[in-house]
């Protein structure tokens, strides 16, 4: 009944045996072309007389880097420093440049996308001007327009644009601000500022209680503020103010060479992580408003109305009900922007602030020219970090999904 | 909409009928007709209800502190944001247009647009376009170091390629079906040959290898097809045939490449501009749908190796930013390859965009494929269809077509992503124009916003142009009921 063919048939026919074998072609498949790959790679680099191997992180390197953040937690000296802090101050840079255009993303996209909501006419062109232009341009262009149109159109570095009188200013070189002196008791402050938040949520703990057993709300925000303002304050003061602050010092007398912002004063943002700032947080901040608006927009009217109809008062409302409910939409694709702003910041090599990507594979690269190895390090450090991102965004989304009946 | 007429119609005409004919009319208290309509209030209509709605309504609560303490707030941000947008859009429109040189009759160059301090003859203070700068330039900065004689390649291929689009875009032409196949299979390769010249040297026998090998498979198929191959086998031969039209496709691409059409042969490196723009993100675009859309099912399938290897491959890419593909394509990619087979510059960023904007691709698929309802993929199953049936007849046009939001949205940031080629040293749009800058012959300091200005204004056009496409398109294909 069943011949030599026929079960072969059925064999081939059968879903389970096809998946396998499918499977197995695809994998003889990727094996023999990683393979090809890795064989070509070999040769072609044994014919340049390269070999693989990570032993240049411990050479030193013959470069200069541009004084930033970096370079200064690192003590980054020509000659002195190797490969490998070379490597972590692209991290750092990178890692700075994102940290604080995340902030200022966030800021600036939360209040542009609830403007787009509000029935002020005038908030609502201005927001939707602005996320048109800034969405529609390329990054890149942004950059640019910040770095060459504005930034490099300041005064010149003999001369200053003044913020604030003594305190602050901006030229070709840079935006200088007071840099803080720490002296030995500040911990101290420091430590008071920790115990001030613990307190406070101890404080919110014994609110919340208090409030399912007897009904009445502690004003929680005012007390909090002013448990964390005051305490740190007071212990600061106390203590003898433990922390100075170092001014710029601009000097337009004397020796015309040494006219401008002296060095060694002060601390000094350079015109290039300033224009990555700018452009990152302004761009991402156009996305980020997009996302608070479809977020608020998601929660459903009925909620609203529900709520109104229970006599909660709209501000009530806003914070209890649309709030938590549009955060859920809002923070996984929020989570994404912050990832893209983070990889998006290796678009200031195009400037040449020193980032992982400019200084690694940039700079690095040309000296010591291990293509494979140092792409692979470079790749690594924004592959862990979107990594931990997406495992976040499981974790988050687990915890907030909605149970279903 | 008739049946609504129909209820409507006998409502109206009973309306005084309903009156029992028992209660006395006459008594006071029975009210037998409408009240009047008021007039609404005046906030409510015209121009003032307009502006209370629309402005005031927002700071007019001065019912507590804190009520008074907003409305003051928001109407001085209102004031402080008129004007800041006032006086941005007008000082643009003041720059662009009304301030601007326009004409540069003397060909002064650089002059034409300085001021008296700088040694021209425009008023101190002036700080407006400089248009003849980029009329001097507008050749690079739209076609690169392509041979002015050749430009007519160029204008060909767009004029074929927006006619084709549009044809494809209006829905009232007859064929646009086989109009979008040739735009996708005959165009490119015109396209290629159009560009770049042509007469690659294919060997006559590679081409005449691969029509022989394309036949016997076609061959195999239509005996599968007559059922000449038995059992297990039969299903060979199909996907033999299959195979072996695309290899026929793929001889006749290589013979049209062959053919001498007597153009001159252009370099990629030659090329630069907005073409070097189009070229990248229309590739991009295209090439990146498909590939996407493979891995998206890829990543949903039961088979573990390949839903393992597609994540990879999808995380991968997405993990990374585009940079660094490029640099990997720039520099790793020849090292990748055997010894002698040399990508020119344009085609590795064109494997590294692709393989990049596939990737996120593939994910917003993946979202569309989620959002089908089970029973829609059972229901497929029910009926029998294979696998590769139900995907095409049944998921994927729903599921594509729930994601087309997603699917233009990434084709946006390709195309605003296409300027970071200029990184990798290929001159696209924003490469060409940010080099036009360092011309000594021009050097203005109006002459960077002005670049600047053009390079923004056409990548707004297109971007903008996609998105609001995909909104009308998304309101089109909206087959869900309307809230």
């Amino acid at each position: 009944m069943f011949g030599r063919d026929r079960s072969l048939t059925s064999l081939l026919n059968d879903t389970f045996i096809r998946g396998i074998l499918f499977q197995a072609l695809i994998a003889i498949g990727l094996f023999l072309s990683i393979n090809w790959l890795a064989d070509n790679t070999l040769s072609n680099l044994a014919n340049q007389g390269k070999t693989l191997g990570f032993d240049f992180l411990t050479r030193t390197a013959g470069f200069q880097i541009s004084p930033t953040l970096g370079t200064w937690m690192l003590d980054y000296k020509v000659g002195k420093s190797t490969y490998t802090d070379v490597y972590l101050i692209g991290i750092i840079n990178t890692f700075i440049v994102a940290l604080l255009g995340i902030l200022a993303a966030t800021v600036i996209g939360f209040t542009v996308g609830i403007m787009r909501l509000s029935d002020n006419l005038v908030f609502r062109w201005f927001s939707s001007f602005y996320v048109e232009v800034v969405r529609n341009v390329p990054l890149l262009l942004q950059l640019f327009f910040w770095y060459f149109a504005v930034l490099r159109a300041m005064p010149s570095k003999r001369e200053k644009l003044e913020l604030v009188e003594g305190v602050a200013g901006l030229n070709i070189t840079g935006l200088y601000l007071p840099a803080p002196i720490v002296s030995d008791g500040f911990i101290y402050s420091f430590l008071s500022l920790i115990g001030a938040i613990a307190i406070t949520f101890l404080v919110r703990r014994y609110a919340l209680r208090r409030q399912a057993e007897t009904g009445q709300i502690l004003p929680m925000f005012w007390i909090g503020l002013g448990i964390i303002i005051i305490l740190p304050v007071l212990v600061h003061y106390l203590n003898g103010s433990p922390l100075d602050w170092s001014l710029p010092e601009f000097k337009d007398t004397g020796p015309k060479l040494r006219q401008g912002y002296q060095s060694g004063a002060g601390m000094v943002l350079v015109p290039e992580m300033l224009a990555v700032w700018l452009a990152l947080s302004l761009y991402t901040a156009a996305f980020i408003a997009e996302i608070v608006r479809a977020g608020i927009l998601a929660v459903n009217r009925g909620q609203t109305e529900a709520a109104y109809a229970l006599g909660v008062r709209p501000n009530v409302t806003l914070r209890l009900v649309v709030i938590p409910q549009a955060m859920r939409v809002i923070i996984p694709p929020l989570t994404s922007q912050y990832l893209n702003l983070t990889k998006n910041s290796s678009l200031a090599v195009a400037i040449a602030y020193p980032e992982l990507v400019s200084v690694f594979a940039g700079t690095a690269l040309n000296q010591v020219g291990k293509e494979v190895e140092m792409i692979f390090m470079m790749m690594m450090v924004y592959l862990t970090f979107s990594l931990m991102t997406a495992a976040f965004m499981n974790w988050f989304n687990s915890r907030v999904k909605l149970v279903e009946r | 909409m008739t049946r609504k007429v129909i209820k409507a119609a006998p409502k109206k005409t009973t309306m005084k009928k309903a009156i029992p004919s028992d209660i006395d009319t006459q008594a006071g208290y029975v009210r037998i007709e409408d009240a009047p309509l008021l007039p609404p209030p005046p906030s409510e209509v015209g121009v003032t209800g307009w502006l209370y709605k629309n402005i005031f309504a927002s700071m007019s609560d001065f019912g507590s502190v804190s009520a008074t303490l907003k409305s003051v707030f928001v109407a001085a941000s209102t004031l402080f944001i008129l004007y800041f947008l006032i006086t941005q859009i007008s000082g643009l429109l003041d720059f662009a247009i009304f301030s601007a040189v326009w004409s540069d009759p003397e060909g002064l160059k650089r002059q034409a647009c300085w001021t008296v301090e700088q040694g021209g003859a425009l008023p101190n203070g002036w700080h407006a376009a400089c248009w003849p700068f980029i009329e001097a330039k507008a050749k690079f900065i739209f076609y690169g170091a392509y041979p002015s004689d050749d430009l007519w390649r160029v204008n060909l291929t767009y004029a074929l390629g927006g006619f084709m689009l549009a044809w494809v875009m209006i829905e009232r032409l007859p064929y646009r079906k086989i109009v979008g196949i040739l735009l996708l299979t005959v165009y490119p390769v015109m396209a290629t040959v159009l560009l770049t010249g042509g007469a690659f040297s294919i060997s006559t026998g590679t081409i005449g290898g691969a029509t022989i090998l394309g036949l016997a498979l076609i061959t195999i198929g239509r005996l599968g097809k007559a059922g000449y191959v038995s059992g297990a086998f039969g299903d060979l031969a199909l996907v033999a045939g299959v195979c072996g039209w695309l290899v026929i496709l793929f001889a006749a691409v290589l013979a049209v490449f062959a053919i001498d059409f007597d153009l001159e042969a252009i370099d990629t490196r030659d090329w630069g501009g907005l073409l070097i723009t189009l070229v990248v993100a229309i590739t991009g675009i295209v090439a990146s749908l498909p590939l996407g859309i493979l891995l998206a099912l890829g990543r949903r399938s039961e088979m573990p190796v390949a839903r393992f290897l597609c994540t990879v491959f999808i995380e991968f890419w997405r993990g990374v930013p585009l940079i660094t593909v490029l640099f990997m394509a720039s520099v790793m990619l020849p090292l990748f390859m055997p010894e002698g087979v040399n990508f020119d510059m344009l085609l590795r960023a064109l494997i590294g965009v692709t393989l990049f904007s596939a990737a996120y691709m593939a994910e917003v698929v993946r979202g569309g494929l989620q959002a089908i309802d089970k029973g829609q993929y059972e229901g497929a199953d029910a009926v029998g269809l294979s696998y590769w049936q139900s995907m095409r007849l049944i998921i994927l046009p729903q599921a594509l077509t729930h994601v087309i939001p997603g699917i233009v949205n990434t084709f946006i940031g390709l195309f605003k992503d296409t300027a970071l080629v200029s990184i990798v040293g290929i001159f696209d749009l924003l490469g060409a124009a940010q080099s036009t800058l360092a011309d000594a012959a021009w050097s203005t300091p109006v002459q960077g916003l002005t670049g600047y200005l053009v390079v923004a204004v056409i990548f707004f056009v297109f971007c903008f142009g996609m998105s609001r496409y995909s909104m009308f398109m998304e309101r089109k294909l909206n087959r869900s009921h309307k809230s």
